[in-house]
């Protein structure tokens, strides 16, 4: 069977990226399953849980609220785009030093939302982190230490 | 013990797979691939109940890109009855199968009942709308009491009751009645100056791990299969997939990718056995992930319940009797914890005469799984309550009058069984002197709860290795899957053991061909268990290598001692190696260095937590919102404290929501009508305030470190906490949950509801 599949060229993490993908296929789909970019996870695929949460033209959305053809000629930010050559984000750091992941899998769709919100609001309160990342589901942690941790990594960027 | 001389134990170094989970490179259930790989989709029920009259797959067979279609009858026949399987306790392989996929009946809505396999997950979801089903629709039976009636439908053929251990012979949803007794409840209520009774209902609530089930599997033509999964337990994978399959368990590997949150859920096997029939038949590697639909209404949710608790005491407090009926809707197939509910309820306190009807009753919703201490939440939920009222009606400090019931050990649980060590005391005290329960409510419509809660622990088996490498580190393979900072956790008691940092030892989890038997991540007994095995692994490293010391020397292994990571000759103390100086002279002294170890633990450590909570009830909208937590639990031994508060902050979270807003709702067709994240609505940042936690730590004389599990009693005490605290609020006794805001406007008498 052949399905009309459209080129698509976009922008991720700072590269090139050209695919062919089919209409019916979300930005989600298209991260896994076409770019392998596996980091942007899936928990229910219909935008209710944040864990395919990416930066797309500096908005962040759901990636699997997105089609593929949509992001003809954007740019877009995953997790994998987060920490550079020189080491991990202050954001990743600070998860791991707050132990605010148990199983990990929400982990890089907090990340990714934690660093929209501090590059827009470098000074947070605990209130505007926890009305930002309400769209971001955990089922392992309470919050308590995701909220922590990106009260920290918001001390960390002020400082350096 | 003294828990201060510990190096490692106790201290907080950065989890091992942190920094592959942090940027994405971490591999879970859904993100692995193969080569020429397919994808598979599961046609379900639409019905709550019926009789599958003809499936036709035809027309989807022939659908373009379709590879393969499998329905029920595809699954081995595996006759009646319980079987031993070796490694895990005897199981009912048939209902298992079944339960997988549907043969003549489908029991509730979301049953699968055919599968296909195809080049996209798209192009097999269009077959799947190919797929013609006709179905006889029966009447369906969601209630738990409205099912033990002689007229309910029938879901089993077979089905039943045991009553007391013996086959009753009556055809009934009602699988098992079972009674749980010590003293003599007549004899103990007589002496009672004060009897308070009531009745309580919870709903079905979902485990909500937030990675869906996914496995991918190939069917080698050798007839070797290879699993790839995020389940609890790889081991329990493999003889599970291999029973329903009928096929040799050594055909079967395998492979443990990470889990995206299980607390119970993921121990069963959905997908792997359907994977494997389709990859044999298409002869491709298969990849099948759920839909957040289907994982909500086809996978283990906790079982909802019908309870009454009866508790009777003296004018100054002291209990004398407790009487309890527990009906646990195990859903489609026998299998709810009500057992394990019963063994807990009234454990936190010392209780000479008790009697408790537990029964076990089916019901058209998915079959229930194990969640979080299975069983005890909801048991909890009606003692705590009673107690509550009891404490109001005696004017008695509610900590009070648990310290002057309290269970310490020694004390006889409901099943005869002595407690074992355990800190219910100290923890209460903690509880006693907090600022949090001193503190004022600080508002107008508040109210506080508490409530302790009970759980066993498990021990059960694990296997471990360690290889010394020349460096003077230590590679470590175990078989327990890393759910929550196990990996750090068990790394962290070998590396006690050596004399190492934490970062020395490199975990590893690995394959069912790679280590011994480990059984499942869960019953809060990986830190305990597992590192229990490194801990032995380690011990077993330190005997092979103060040989080689020895060897060197030219003297007995007796002459040399190990202590902190440097090996002494006891006979000369000027001669010593560290592990690292010894670690580089392995080849010359006879070769590599491997440890190993497997344990059954007995020494398994009981847990009690205790919650606190204020809530604030808006009276206008009937919404609660919650203003503080703290949550106390005896942990024996952190052994990295940061990872056992986040257990205690995840469970109290998931109380939460399970008390306040999250259910199975039903429209009368028996089809959940919530069946998404958005409308099932499990608590998010901004419905909470932190969890604060208080870590009491009573070492469990049964671990070398003092560890006991966990992760399961969390979940225990907060039902009945927020449900108190809410009574306390609002001033009318909350026996229903979830305490949805139209539950609330109702009892305030705002709404009829």
């Amino acid at each position: 069977m052949t399905t009309n599949k459209l080129q698509v060229s976009v922008n991720v993490n700072g590269e090139q990226q050209d695919f062919l993908c089919e209409p019916r296929q979300t930005l989600h789909e298209v991260l896994r399953d076409v770019l392998g970019m596996t980091g942007t996870k899936e928990g229910c695929a219909d935008g209710n849980c944040g864990a395919c949460t990416v930066k797309l033209d500096g908005r962040i959305v759901d990636s699997c609220l997105v089609l593929g053809p949509e992001v003809q000629g954007s740019e877009v930010e995953t997790i994998e785009g987060v920490a550079s050559s020189d080491g991990l984000h202050p954001i990743q750091q600070a998860f791991l030093e707050e132990a605010a992941l148990q199983c990990g899998i929400c982990t890089p769709g907090f990340i990714v939302a934690a660093k929209a919100l501090l590059e827009n609001e470098p000074d947070v309160d605990e209130a505007r982190i926890r009305h930002w990342l309400a769209g971001n589901l955990c089922r392992c942690t309470g919050y308590d230490k995701i909220i922590r941790a990106v009260l920290s990594a918001s001390d960390k960027i002020k400082e350096a | 013990m003294a828990t201060t001389d510990f190096r490692v134990i106790g201290t907080r170094p950065i989890r091992h797979d942190g920094t592959d989970k942090v940027t994405g490179r971490a591999k879970y259930g859904g993100d692995t691939a193969a080569a020429d790989l397919l994808y598979a989709k599961i046609l379900r029920s639409p019905h709550a109940h019926a009789r599958i009259v003809s499936i036709d797959t035809s027309k989807a067979a022939a659908h373009p890109g379709v590879k393969g279609v499998i329905t029920g009858m595809d699954l081995p026949e595996l006759g009646p009855g319980t079987i031993e399987v070796g490694e895990t306790p005897s199981v009912n392989a048939m209902q298992m199968s079944t339960n997988v996929m549907a043969r003549t009946k489908v029991l509730y809505k979301g049953h699968a009942v055919a599968a296909v396999v195809a080049t996209s997950v798209h192009i097999a979801e269009e077959a799947l709308a190919a797929i013609e089903v006709q179905y006889e629709v029966l009447p369906h039976v969601m209630d738990v009491r409205e099912s033990m009636k002689d007229e309910a439908p029938l879901l089993l053929d077979g089905q039943t009751t045991t009553s007391l251990g013996k086959d009753t012979g009556k055809k009934s949803n009602i699988a098992t009645h079972t009674v749980f007794e010590i003293g003599d409840t007549s004899k103990g209520f007589a002496e009672a100056d004060l009897v308070v009774e009531n009745e309580f209902t919870t709903s079905p609530t979902h485990q909500g791990y937030i990675e869906p089930q996914s496995a991918m599997v190939f069917w080698n033509s050798d007839d070797e299969i290879t699993i790839w999964t995020s389940n609890q337990g790889p081991f329990g994978v493999r003889t599970n997939t291999a029973l329903l399959l009928n096929v040799p368990l050594s055909s079967i590997k395998v492979i443990p990718l990470e889990i995206g949150g299980g607390f119970g859920g993921k121990i069963p096997v959905y997908l792997e056995p359907v994977a494997a029939l389709l990859s044999k038949m298409s002869g491709h590697p298969v990849k099948m992930t759920l839909t957040r639909t289907e994982v909500l209404e086809a996978t283990g949710p906790t079982p909802g319940s019908y309870m009454k608790a009866k508790i009777g005491v003296k004018n100054d407090g002291t209990i004398v009797a407790g009487e309890a009926y527990l009906a646990f809707a195990a859903g489609a197939f026998p299998g709810s914890a009500v057992g394990a509910g019963a063994m807990c309820m009234f454990t936190p306190y010392d209780v000479e005469n008790l009697h408790i009807d537990a029964y076990d009753v089916l019901v058209n919703k998915p079959k229930v799984s194990a969640y979080r201490a299975p069983g005890a939440p909801q048991a909890a939920y009606a003692v705590e309550s009673v107690i509550d009222e009891i404490c109001g009606k005696l004017g008695m400090d509610r900590i009070e009058f648990r310290m002057k019931n309290a269970a310490k050990q020694g004390t006889r649980q409901v099943t005869g069984v002595p407690l074992g060590s355990v800190g219910n005391v100290e923890m209460l005290e903690a509880v006693k002197n907090s600022d949090h329960y001193n503190a004022p409510l600080g508002g107008p419509n508040r109210g506080r709860g508490v409530a302790s809660g009970f759980w066993f622990n498990a021990g059960m088996q694990s296997s471990a290795t360690l290889q010394v490498n020349p460096d003077g580190t230590v590679a470590q393979v175990t078989g327990s899957v890393d759910i929550g900072g196990t990996r750090v956790a068990t790394a962290m008691q070998a590396a006690e053991v050596l004399g190492l940092e934490a970062h020395d030892v490199k975990p590893v989890v690995a394959d069912t061909n790679s280590i011994g038997y480990t059984a499942v991540t869960g019953g809060s007994r990986t830190a305990f268990a597992t590192g229990w095995a490194t801990y032995e692994a380690a011990n077993d490293i330190v005997k092979q290598m103060k040989e080689r010391a020895a060897k060197l020397w030219e003297t007995d292994a007796s002459d040399v001692e190990f202590d902190e990571g440097t090996f002494t000759r006891a006979s000369n103390s000027e001669q010593e190696f560290t592990f690292k100086g010894l670690a580089a002279r392995l080849m010359e002294t006879g070769g590599p260095v491997v440890g190993k170890a497997t344990v059954t633990p007995p020494g398994v450590g009981a847990g009690f937590g205790h919650h606190i909570v204020d809530v604030e009830v808006d009276p206008e909208t009937g919404k609660v919102d919650v203003v503080r937590y703290t949550a106390f639990q005896d942990v024996g031994k952190a052994i990295h404290p940061s990872y056992v508060e986040g257990q205690i902050q995840g469970g109290a979270v998931q109380g939460i929501g399970w008390a306040l807003n999250e259910e199975y709702y039903y429209n009368d067709s028996g089809v959940m009508a919530n069946s998404s994240f958005l409308d099932y609505r499990m608590p998010t940042s901004l419905d909470l305030p932190m969890i604060d936690t208080v870590l009491i730590e009573v070492p469990n004389p049964g671990h070398p470190y003092g560890a006991r599990g966990v992760g399961e009693v969390p979940l225990v005490p907060g039902l009945a906490a927020l449900g108190n605290a809410v009574t306390n609020a609002i001033g009318t006794r909350m026996n229903q949950l979830p305490m949805k805001p139209g539950k609330i406007l109702s009892a305030l008498g705002e709404i009829d509801n």
